[in-house]
C-alpha cells in the first residue's frame, strides 16, 4: 500500500485529518508528517493571542500516522476487507518536550510493539524541522474490519 | 496445575487491569473479566498476552474469544499446559 492509498483510508476528514504524507511504511514501524497550518481552528482558543499547539492535537497527529496508518496497513497486508474500520484509542502516555508553533512541520516516528487480538500497542515519537525531540510514548488503539452483512 | 495455585495466578495477572475493585477482591472461578471485573477489550488483550508470557503457552485468537472469565481462563490454561 502506497501513502496515498493509506490515507485515503483514514476515517478523518478536515479540520481533523492531522496526516499529510507517509514517507516509511512496513509492518513493523511508519515515518510521517504533516504541517500545523496557521489556520487550524484551534489556534483561536489556544491559546488567548498566543496560538501554540495543543497537546491533544500532538497526540491526535501521533496517532493517527503511528497507530491508524499503521494498523491500515496491516489490516491490508493480512488481506482483511479494509472498508469499514472500527477503530478506538484505548490508551496513551505521551511526554512532551517541546511546543509546536503554528506553520511548523512535525515527522511522526512508530515503532510496532504488538499487534495481536485486534490491539496495536506502539511506541511514537514526534520530530520538528531541527529534529528535535517534541514528544513520544506508547499509544494504544483496537483496528478491526466490520463484517460486510451481505 | 492446582486450582488455588491457578486462580491466584490469574488475579496477579489481571489486577493492574481491573476497574472494579470489590469484584476483584471477591475473585472466584466465576468471575468475568469483562461484566465483573470491567476490564476493556483493549486490557484484555493485555491480560491474555501477560497469561501467554506467565505461563509460557500461544493462546489462539479462538481461544481469546472464549477466555472470559477466571473460568474459562483456567480451563484453556491448562489444556495448554497439558499438550506441552
Amino acid at each position: 500500500m502506497t501513502s496515498n492509498q493509506i490515507i485515503k483510508s483514514l476515517p478523518y476528514q478536515q479540520p481533523f485529518l492531522f496526516v499529510d504524507k507517509l514517507t516509511e511504511i512496513s509492518s513493523e514501524g511508519i515515518t510521517g508528517n504533516y504541517t500545523f497550518k496557521a489556520i487550524e481552528y484551534f489556534y483561536k482558543g489556544h491559546f488567548k493571542n498566543n496560538p501554540i499547539t495543543p497537546g491533544v492535537i500532538l497526540t491526535e497527529c501521533m496517532a493517527q500516522i503511528g497507530v491508524v496508518c499503521l494498523g491500515i496497513y496491516i489490516l491490508n497486508e493480512e488481506n482483511s476487507n479494509r472498508k469499514n474500520l472500527q477503530i478506538a484509542l484505548t490508551s496513551s502516555q505521551i511526554d512532551f518536550f517541546l511546543t509546536v508553533f503554528p506553520n511548523e512541520k512535525v515527522t511522526v516516528i512508530s515503532e510496532k510493539e504488538f499487534y495481536r487480538f485486534n490491539k496495536l500497542k506502539c511506541h511514537v515519537k514526534m520530530l520538528n524541522e531541527k529534529n528535535e525531540l517534541v514528544c513520544r510514548g506508547v499509544i494504544s488503539g483496537m483496528i478491526k474490519p466490520t463484517v460486510n452483512e451481505t | 496445575m492446582e486450582k488455588q495455585a491457578l486462580i491466584a495466578k490469574l488475579k496477579t495477572i489481571v489486577e493492574p487491569y481491573i476497574q472494579d475493585e470489590d469484584a476483584f477482591k471477591s475473585l472466584s472461578e466465576n468471575t468475568d473479566f469483562v461484566k465483573d471485573l470491567k476490564i476493556n477489550s483493549a486490557n484484555l488483550v493485555d491480560v491474555i498476552l501477560d497469561v501467554e508470557d506467565v505461563f509460557d503457552i500461544r493462546i489462539e485468537n479462538v481461544d481469546m474469544e472464549k477466555m472470559l472469565s477466571v473460568k474459562a481462563a483456567m480451563d484453556i490454561v491448562n489444556e495448554k499446559l497439558a499438550a506441552k
